[in-house]
């Protein structure tokens, strides 16, 4: 018997092939196909995506499942040069939640809704019966105007240079480590952040902007594995050069992970023409969530459809799509 | 004194300057080599630093590595993963295990294919938080599936002796515990009958470096001696398998032929006393059993020492526990990959049919297998 298992959904491998082997097949049409962060429609003039919220902890150093629910939507719509404008909200509760909670989550979505300039214009609420869902879990769906068509991830060519925001695997490492079970004691906060502003800024700069993707599930090395197949081209990105924090790394170190393939929830992976790389990353560190960006590698032909990590001692290695669920090594 | 933080544990063994430095040594001193050595990596962490830091990349070509048995989730057969997911599909049991045991394959699955069929299992970092699991679920049987070489084994023992001494009554153990020296004697001494091409071809082991800070390096003192192979016991860092891998060579062009530990920093000739102390308590190596991919292996499982059978999973459920052995694939080659005979891109089945989200056999099954680093890593040159 066929089952789904936790690793299907984790923004890797195994999630990748349970979407094309059933959703696409049966949704399949030209828009979906693009397999883009949010799905572009009206000759281009909007953007249109959708995403569920399920964390636990609901609520985490840096945020909670509700600015969560807001910038995952919103960041979206961004990483196709879209203003986030209209949101629906639908939520599901488990019997037995706290009042209080849902008006904390609520608040904060109301605060990121207002950093976006977004607001949510319809809704559903369901309550089910304990233990039909873990607490809460939230859907926001959104519909942006795009102020600058043609950004994709399938136009990447070797006239591009490939960028983080921010140092990476913040989210990612900072759930683990608050996850029952681990307890880590750690000052780290999740990224968790709305990236609209920044976009906002590199438009109205006039970066010329090829691809844009918010290094979410699966992290950094998913973006970049997904990019190179998606533009059939090489990625090959310095090891030294991404930005990383000591908490993350410590993190990664003690369980056995690669801050590469950790989540972000406040930061994204651009491919720039080269000629405007100095302009891009003025306009990044003008902002305080992209202060740390930095050039993390190039595009080449040398290994098409697949990313090379170079090493500060001159090897070089794959950079995999990850797999299967996030688990601690044994030893 | 400052305190001391994560980073001083291992930035120091990454520095660039010092790697490229160690690099051309060992270039320069493999120059004096009259024919080329071939390491055997025993460890399945070795081999995930070697392809993950792109050491091979760094060796000259007379030096070559053999990708060892040393992963404990790699070697475990399947039966044993088919004994966990029966238990784990018990309505009173919650079967506890580490980390990536529970993406391995049996015949039914993964135990992640049991949790999705409704089987409460668990991962936990730390065998100890399953005395927290046990108190939580006063009504449930709790089995600890025990996997690991002497590196866990002392954990397990402490988690042993606590239920002993605490009369818990509700936490069970399936013990998979395996020893590092007998594996690698069943590598020296494979022999066929036909094919003088089958014989082993190590000419020196890297010593595995967690397993032996319990076990003190004195585990491999019989393979210099007894079967003129050295042993250099190498920490997990890239500088310090390239410092070991100087060392090794230097013992050839030397003529000497000794055990030799690198990883000083952690590892003694005695090891963990009291941690041996805890394991020769409650567990005894007997019997033969399976490695996947190396077969039957005299006196390599640890099992439960009789007095504690009460505790033993294995006995316990006996009936309901299946006995018939599942071999991997004829296809798959990790039996020669491990005997230094094959590479694994030399597998018909290696990154086609075998991969690390379907693995066939036993290479594969974690990223410390060598097929799963070569398949994730590139082993680019």
């Amino acid at each position: 018997m066929k089952t789904i298992d936790l690793a299907h959904g984790n923004g890797g491998e195994e999630n990748n092939e349970l979407i094309s082997r059933i959703f696409y097949k049966h949704f399949k049409n030209d828009i979906l196909e693009k397999s883009e962060d949010a799905a572009v429609i009206q000759d281009g003039n909007l953007a249109f995506s959708t995403d569920s919220f399920t964390v636990s902890p609901i609520i985490f150093p840096g945020g909670d499942i509700g600015k969560l629910s807001i910038c995952g939507t919103c960041n979206d719509l961004a990483m196709m040069g879209a203003r986030p404008k209209y949101l629906t909200c639908a939520v599901i509760i488990e019997e037995g939640f706290e009042q209080k909670k849902l008006e904390r989550i609520v608040k904060s979505m109301k605060k990121e809704l207002e950093i976006n300039g977004a607001i949510i214009v319809s809704g559903d609420t369901k309550v089910v019966p304990r233990g039909s869902v873990d607490q809460i879990f939230i859907n926001t769906t959104g519909i942006g105007e795009i102020q600058k068509k043609g950004i994709s991830s399938n136009s990447i060519t070797t006239e591009d240079v490939i960028l983080v925001s921010n140092s990476i695997g913040k989210h990612g490492a900072t759930i683990f480590a608050n996850r029952e079970g681990i307890e880590l004691s750690t000052s780290l906060k999740s990224d968790c952040a709305s990236l609209w502003p920044v976009v906002e800024k590199l438009i109205e700069n006039d970066v010329k902007i090829t691809a844009l993707r918010d290094a979410t599930r699966g992290g950094v090395s998913a973006v970049l594995n997904e990019w190179a197949k998606q533009s059939n081209v090489c990625i090959e990105v310095e090891e030294n050069k991404i930005p990383t924090c000591e908490e993350v790394n410590g993190i990664c170190e003690m369980l056995g992970f690669e801050a590469l393939s950790l989540a972000n929830e406040g930061t994204f992976v651009l491919a720039i023409k080269k000629e405007d790389e100095q302009k891009a990353l003025e306009v990044l560190h003008s902002c305080d969530i992209s202060k740390e960006a930095k050039v993390i590698g190039k595009v080449t032909t040398s290994y098409v459809e697949k990313v090379i990590l170079h090493s500060a001692w001159g090897t070089k290695r794959f950079l995999d799509t990850p797999t299967g669920e996030l688990l601690p090594r044994i030893c | 004194m400052s305190s001391l933080v994560l980073k001083d544990l291992y930035d120091g063994f990454r520095d660039p300057e010092v790697i490229k430095a160690l690099s051309h040594e060992i270039k320069e001193e493999a120059k004096k080599l009259t024919s080329p050595i071939r390491v055997m990596e025993v460890c399945g962490g070795h081999t995930h630093t070697i392809m993950k830091y792109g050491l091979k990349q760094l060796m000259p070509s007379n030096i070559d590595f053999i990708h060892g048995p040393g992963c404990p989730v790699c070697v475990i057969p399947k039966e044993r993963i088919d004994h966990a997911f029966v238990l784990a599909m018990l309505d009173d049991v919650i079967l506890v295990t580490l980390g990536d045991m529970i993406k391995v394959p049996g015949s039914h699955g993964s135990l992640q294919k049991a949790r999705a069929q409704g089987a409460d299992v668990r991962f936990v970092y730390s065998p100890m938080d399953t005395i927290k699991i046990a108190k939580q679920n006063p009504n449930k049987k709790i089995i600890f599936f025990a996997i690991g070489f002497e590196t866990t084994t002392p954990m397990t023992a402490a988690l042993v002796n606590y239920i002993v001494k605490n009369n818990i009554s509700n936490i069970l153990f399936h013990i998979n515990h395996v020893t590092v020296p007998e594996p690698m004697i069943e590598l020296i001494d494979s022999h066929d009958e036909q094919v003088n091409s089958y014989d082993n071809q190590i000419d020196a082991f890297i010593g595995p470096a967690h397993v032996s800070v319990i076990s003190g390096s004195k585990i491999y003192e019989q393979f210099p001696v007894k079967y003129k192979i050295p042993v250099v016991v190498s920490g997990f860092e890239p500088i310090d398998v390239m410092q070991t891998m100087l060392m090794i060579i230097k013992q050839f062009t030397q003529n000497r032929c000794e055990l030799e530990v690198q990883y000083t920093r952690s590892v003694t000739y005695e090891g963990n006393l009291k941690a041996q102390a805890l394991i020769n308590k409650y567990f005894i190596a007997e019997g033969k059993f399976k490695w996947r991919g190396l077969g039957r292996v005299p006196n390599s499982k640890l099992n439960l020492k009789d007095e504690f059978s009460f505790l033993d999973a294995e006995k316990i459920y006996k009936d309901i526990l299946p006995i018939d052995e599942i071999d991997d694939h004829h296809l798959c080659i990790c039996g020669d990959i491990m005997r230094g005979i094959a590479k694994p891109d030399e597998c018909t089945v290696f990154g086609t049919i075998c991969k690390p989200s379907k693995p066939m056999g036993s290479c594969m099954v974690s990223s410390e297998g060598a097929c799963s680093a070569y398949y994730k890593y590139g082993n680019l040159i």
